[in-house]
C-alpha cells in the first residue's frame, strides 16, 4: 500500500519520524542513487562509498527537506555536493590513512577497475570539466530536462543549454582527437 | 555529428553497473538504524508544521546572503574564511544526548575508510544536532589549504568548535537554513561578518597559491648579531612575476621572491679554484634606494664539471595529465620543453616516463636516450584528462627511478605540474617525508610548474626543497630553454648539498642590517651547525646571490634608538671587519659539512651597486616594501641600464622591458 505512496510524502513523514517510511524511501531509491554516484564518479567502489555516506547522514538531513522540491531532484542535490565534499574531505582525511603503501595498494585496485570500465567513457567524461560532468550526469544519464537540472543544480536553464554545448564541443575534439 | 556524440555519451552514461546486493543492504540497514538512533536521541521536534505556515523571512534572510555569499565563496576557491553568526531562539526544549562516534561507524563493512566515513557521517549528525540544541549557530567555513588542514572533524563537535571544524560548506548551508526556518522562531538576525580579504596569495588568481613568509624585518646588530638561511637556487618566482606583468597585472606583493629574482641572473663571480666546489665573493656596495645604507652582495659560483665527464643519468618525467593541463601553455608546451632537451643528452643516459591523472601509469619505460624516437613518441601521446592523483605518481616514479640507477648514476625525477594533487593521498608532510627519504637514497626531484590558475606554488616549494631540487615556473619555450637546457648540466648534477650561510655582523660596525629575501629560506641560528638539519642544493655552474642591507654605527638611516640601559658598544680587537661569513656544505652523499670562513672588511668607499641590486630594489617595489623610500621603478630601470654589461642571452634586457611595464601598470 505504502508502495504507492509518493516520494514527497514518504520523505516527510520519515522527516517527522516514521521510521517504515524512512526504510521505504532509500529501498526505493538505492538504485537510482547508485547509478546517479556511478555517473558522477565513474567507479563502482567511490559509487558505493558515497552511497553510503549519503545514507548515514539521511536521517539527519532529510529534517531540511520541506517538500517544496521533488524529493529527487534534492538528493540528486544533497548527492553532488557530498560528492565535491568527499574529494576534498580526503584531502584532509589523508593523515588518518594508514599509510603510503596501503593508498598505494588500493590505488591499483582502483587502476584494474576503471580499466575495466568503457574506456570511451571514462576519456569522455575525463576531458570534461567537472561542471561539465555533473551537468552531463544530470541530463544525460538521469534524463532530467534541461530545467529539472536547472534546479538541481540552481543554476538558470540558458546556463544548463550552454553547458550542454560545451560538452558537444569537447565531445567533437575528443572524436576528432581520435580521428572518428 | 555532435548529436551522435551526445547519443553515444548517453548510451554509455545508461550502462551503469548493478549495485553490488550485499553493500546495498549493509548500507541500508546503517541508515536505518542511524535513524532509529537519531529518533531516539532527537525525537522530531516539528510534529505537525504544514509547510507555508513557517516564518518565511528568516529563510528569505538567510537564503539571501547565502546566495550572496557562494560566488564570493566560489570565487576564491579555497583559502576565504567566512564566518556568519545567526542567533535564534528556540521555540522546542532542547532533548537528547550527543550520539557516541560509534553509532555511525559500527556498520562499516570497509575497514580501510571506516575512519574517515564516520567522522564524516558523524559531523553530518552532530552539526545538525547542535543546530537544533543551541540557541546561537555559528558556522564557519573555511577551507583551509591542505597545508593547514585539521583533522577536528575526528572529535566530538561542541557548538564552540564547531567554528574551528570548518567541515560544512556553504552549498550545505541551504540544508541547515532551512532546518532553521523549520525549527525557530527567529529574535534576532546578525547580520555575516563581513567577507575577510582574501589570504594573500589568492589575489592574483583564484587558485595560485603562494609559499607565505612575512619580509625579514630589520635587526639591531647588538641584540642579533647573526643571521641564517639556506641557500636557494630557485627561479620560480621571477618567472611568475614576468608572467603576470606581461599579462597586464601587478603580482601579488607575495608571489615576490627577492631571491629567486635575484638568482635568475647571472653574475660576473670568480670560478672557484682548486678542489672547492664553490667560491664566495663579498663586496659592499652603495644602496641604490638608501643613500645612508650599505648593500653587502654574497655571490656563491658553483664549480662546472667537465661535461664530458659527466656520470650517466637518469631522468624521470613524471608528468601531470589531469584535464587541467590541457592547455596550449601547460601539456603543450611541457613536451616541447622536453624535446628541446632531449638533444643533451647522451646515450648512456636513460629516460623513464611517468603520467599521473586520475591513477598514475607509466607512459614510457625506461628508455636510453639514443632511442629518441621512442621518447619523442611517447611524449606526444602524452593526452590530459582526469583529476590529480600525484601521490601515486610520485611513487611510481620514484620506483621507476631505483630501477634505473646504476652505481655512479646520477636519477633525478622531475615533475611537471600545473597545480596540486588534489585526489587520494596526501597531506604534505606525508608527501614530504616520503620524498625526503628518497633524497637520501640518492635520487632527487626537481619541480617545474606550468599555467596559471591552479598553481600551488607553497607546495612546489616545499617539495622541492626537500627533494634537494630547484623549483622553476616555465612560462615560456625559452624559459624552458633556460632551465632545461642551458643549464641542464646544473640542474640535474648537485656539486654540494645543504648549503647554509650564517653572516655575523660586528656590532660596533654595523648597527643594523637586514637580509633581502629568504624569507622562506629562514634557519634558526643553531641550525647552522646542524648537519641533519636539511638545506638548499647548489649545481654545476649554479650561482647564488645573497644581500644584506647594513645601516652602519651613527649612520642617520637607523631606525632603532639605542637603549638607555642597554651596555653600550664596545669597538673590540676585530673592529676593522664588518661581519664575518660562514658557509657550511656537503659533498653530495656526505654525512658531515665542511665549513668556509670569510671575513668581510668594513669599507669607508664602498662600490657602486650591481645589476643584482637593481633586481632586488625592482623586487622590493613590488612587494610595496617601505624600504625604498622615494626610490622608484624609474631608478630601478636607470640603475638596471647602467649595470646591463654584456647580457649575452638578453635576460636582463627583458628584466627591464618587465620594469617599464610594472611601471606603467603601477601608475
Amino acid at each position: 500500500m505504502r508502495m504507492r505512496t509518493s516520494d514527497e510524502a514518504l520523505a516527510l513523514a520519515a522527516a517527522s519520524g516514521d521510521g517504515e517510511a524512512f526504510g521505504l524511501l532509500i529501498r526505493r531509491h538505492y538504485d537510482l542513487m547508485f547509478r546517479f554516484a556511478w555517473r558522477l564518479t565513474g567507479s563502482r567502489h567511490e559509487a558505493e562509498d558515497l552511497c553510503h555516506d549519503i545514507c548515514a547522514a539521511l536521517p539527519v538531513k532529510l529534517r531540511s527537506f520541506r517538500g517544496d522540491a521533488k524529493f529527487t531532484t534534492w538528493v540528486y542535490r544533497v548527492m553532488m555536493n557530498a560528492n565535491t565534499d568527499r574529494a576534498r574531505k580526503a584531502q584532509r582525511r589523508a593523515k588518518a590513512r594508514a599509510s603510503w603503501g596501503e593508498d598505494f595498494k588500493r590505488r591499483e585496485a582502483e587502476a584494474e577497475e576503471a580499466r575495466e570500465a568503457q574506456d570511451w567513457l571514462t576519456r569522455a567524461m575525463t576531458t570534461l570539466p567537472e561542471e561539465l560532468r555533473d551537468t552531463v550526469a544530470l541530463t544525460l544519464g538521469e534524463d532530467l530536462t534541461q530545467a529539472e537540472a536547472a534546479k538541481v543544480l540552481g543554476l538558470s536553464e540558458g546556463t544548463i543549454a550552454w553547458r550542454m554545448s560545451e560538452v558537444k564541443k569537447h565531445l567533437r575534439a575528443l572524436a576528432e582527437k581520435e580521428g572518428i | 555529428m555532435s548529436d551522435d556524440d551526445l547519443k553515444k555519451l548517453t548510451e554509455a552514461l545508461k550502462a551503469t553497473p548493478a549495485p553490488d546486493p550485499a553493500r546495498k543492504e549493509t548500507t541500508l540497514r546503517m541508515a536505518e538504524e542511524n535513524f532509529a538512533r537519531l529518533q531516539e536521541r532527537d525525537p522530531v521536534m516539528r510534529p505537525s508544521q504544514q509547510p507555508g505556515t513557517r516564518p518565511g523571512f528568516l529563510k528569505g534572510l538567510a537564503m539571501t546572503f547565502l546566495n550572496n555569499l557562494r560566488p564570493a565563496l566560489l570565487a576564491t576557491s579555497s583559502l576565504v574564511i567566512v564566518g556568519i553568526g545567526v542567533v535564534l531562539v528556540q521555540n522546542s526544549a532542547p532533548t537528547g544526548p550527543v550520539v557516541e562516534p560509534a553509532v555511525v561507524g559500527e556498520n562499516l563493512s570497509r575497514v580501510t575508510t571506516e575512519a574517515s566515513k564516520a567522522a564524516q557521517a558523524e559531523v553530518a549528525m552532530e552539526v545538525d544536532d547542535v543546530d537544533r540544541r543551541e540557541e546561537t549557530l555559528s558556522i564557519a567555513d573555511a577551507e583551509a589549504p591542505m597545508e593547514l588542514s585539521e583533522e577536528a572533524p575526528l572529535r566530538r563537535l561542541e557548538q564552540r568548535s564547531l567554528q574551528a571544524t570548518a567541515t560544512n560548506r556553504a552549498r550545505d548551508l541551504d540544508a541547515v537554513a532551512g532546518a532553521v526556518s523549520n525549527e525557530f522562531a527567529p529574535q534576532a538576525l546578525i547580520a555575516p561578518a563581513p567577507v575577510p580579504d582574501p589570504v594573500p596569495g589568492q589575489r592574483i588568481e583564484q587558485r595560485d597559491r603562494f609559499a607565505e613568509a612575512d619580509i625579514a624585518a630589520v635587526k639591531i646588530t647588538s641584540e642579533e648579531p647573526v643571521s641564517t638561511f639556506s641557500i636557494d637556487v630557485d627561479t620560480a618566482s621571477y618567472a611568475w612575476v614576468r608572467r603576470s606583468l606581461e599579462s597586464g597585472q601587478l603580482p601579488a606583493p607575495e608571489a615576490v621572491r627577492i631571491e629567486e629574482m635575484v638568482n635568475y641572473f647571472s653574475y660576473d663571480y670568480p670560478a672557484p679554484t682548486g678542489d672547492a666546489p664553490f667560491s664566495t665573493q663579498v663586496r659592499v656596495t652603495e644602496t641604490p634606494w638608501n643613500t645612508d645604507t650599505q648593500l653587502v652582495e654574497i655571490g656563491i659560483q658553483g664549480t662546472l664539471p667537465e661535461i664530458a665527464d659527466r656520470p650517466p643519468l637518469n631522468l624521470v618525467f613524471l608528468i601531470d595529465t589531469s584535464g587541467s593541463m590541457q592547455s596550449p601553455d601547460k601539456l603543450q608546451l611541457l613536451i616541447q620543453s622536453f624535446r628541446l632537451m632531449l638533444p643533451e643528452l647522451r646515450d648512456e643516459d636513460q629516460v623513464a616516463i611517468v603520467t599521473y591523472a586520475g591513477t598514475s601509469g607509466i607512459a614510457l619505460r625506461p628508455t636510453p636516450a639514443s632511442e629518441r624516437a621512442v621518447i619523442t613518441a611517447a611524449l606526444e601521446r602524452l593526452q590530459a584528462g582526469g583529476s590529480t592523483a600525484g601521490a601515486a605518481g610520485l611513487r611510481d616514479a620514484y620506483a621507476l627511478a631505483a630501477q634505473m640507477a646504476e652505481d655512479g648514476d646520477v636519477s633525478r625525477v622531475l615533475l611537471a605540474t600545473d597545480g596540486d594533487f588534489n585526489v587520494g593521498l596526501s597531506s604534505i608532510d606525508e608527501m614530504t617525508r616520503f620524498i625526503e627519504e628518497k633524497r637520501e637514497g640518492g635520487t632527487y626531484l626537481s619541480i617545474l610548474g606550468f599555467g596559471r590558475g591552479n598553481l600551488n606554488d607553497a607546495l612546489m616549494q616545499t617539495l622541492a626543497q626537500n627533494g634537494n631540487g630547484q623549483a622553476a615556473y616555465i612560462d615560456t619555450l625559452s624559459e624552458a630553454r633556460k632551465v632545461l637546457v642551458d643549464q641542464l648540466s646544473g640542474a640535474l648534477f648537485p656539486i654540494a648539498q645543504d648549503v647554509k650561510i650564517q653572516m655575523e655582523f660586528n656590532p660596533s660596525v654595523i648597527a643594523e642590517y637586514r637580509l633581502i629575501g629568504y624569507e622562506t629560506r629562514a634557519l634558526n641560528r643553531e641550525d647552522f651547525n646542524n648537519d641533519r638539519v636539511d638545506a638548499g642544493e647548489i649545481g654545476a655552474g649554479h650561482q647564488v646571490t645573497a644581500l644584506y642591507e647594513v645601516t652602519p654605527v651613527g649612520s642617520p638611516a637607523l631606525l632603532n634608538d639605542p637603549l638607555r640601559y642597554g651596555e653600550p658598544v664596545v669597538a673590540n680587537a676585530a673592529s676593522d671587519e664588518l661581519g664575518f661569513l660562514r658557509l657550511r656544505y656537503k659533498v653530495p652523499g656526505a654525512t658531515t659539512s665542511q665549513l668556509i670562513e670569510t671575513p668581510i672588511a668594513a669599507t669607508e668607499t664602498p662600490a657602486a651597486p650591481g645589476f643584482a641590486a637593481a633586481i632586488a630594489g625592482f623586487g622590493q617595489l613590488l612587494q610595496g616594501s617601505d624600504y625604498n623610500g622615494s626610490w622608484s621603478f624609474g631608478d630601478a630601470i636607470a640603475l638596471a641600464n647602467a649595470t646591463r654589461g654584456e647580457d649575452r642571452f638578453g635576460y636582463r634586457n627583458e628584466a627591464i622591458s618587465l620594469m617599464r611595464l610594472a611601471e606603467s601598470l603601477s601608475k
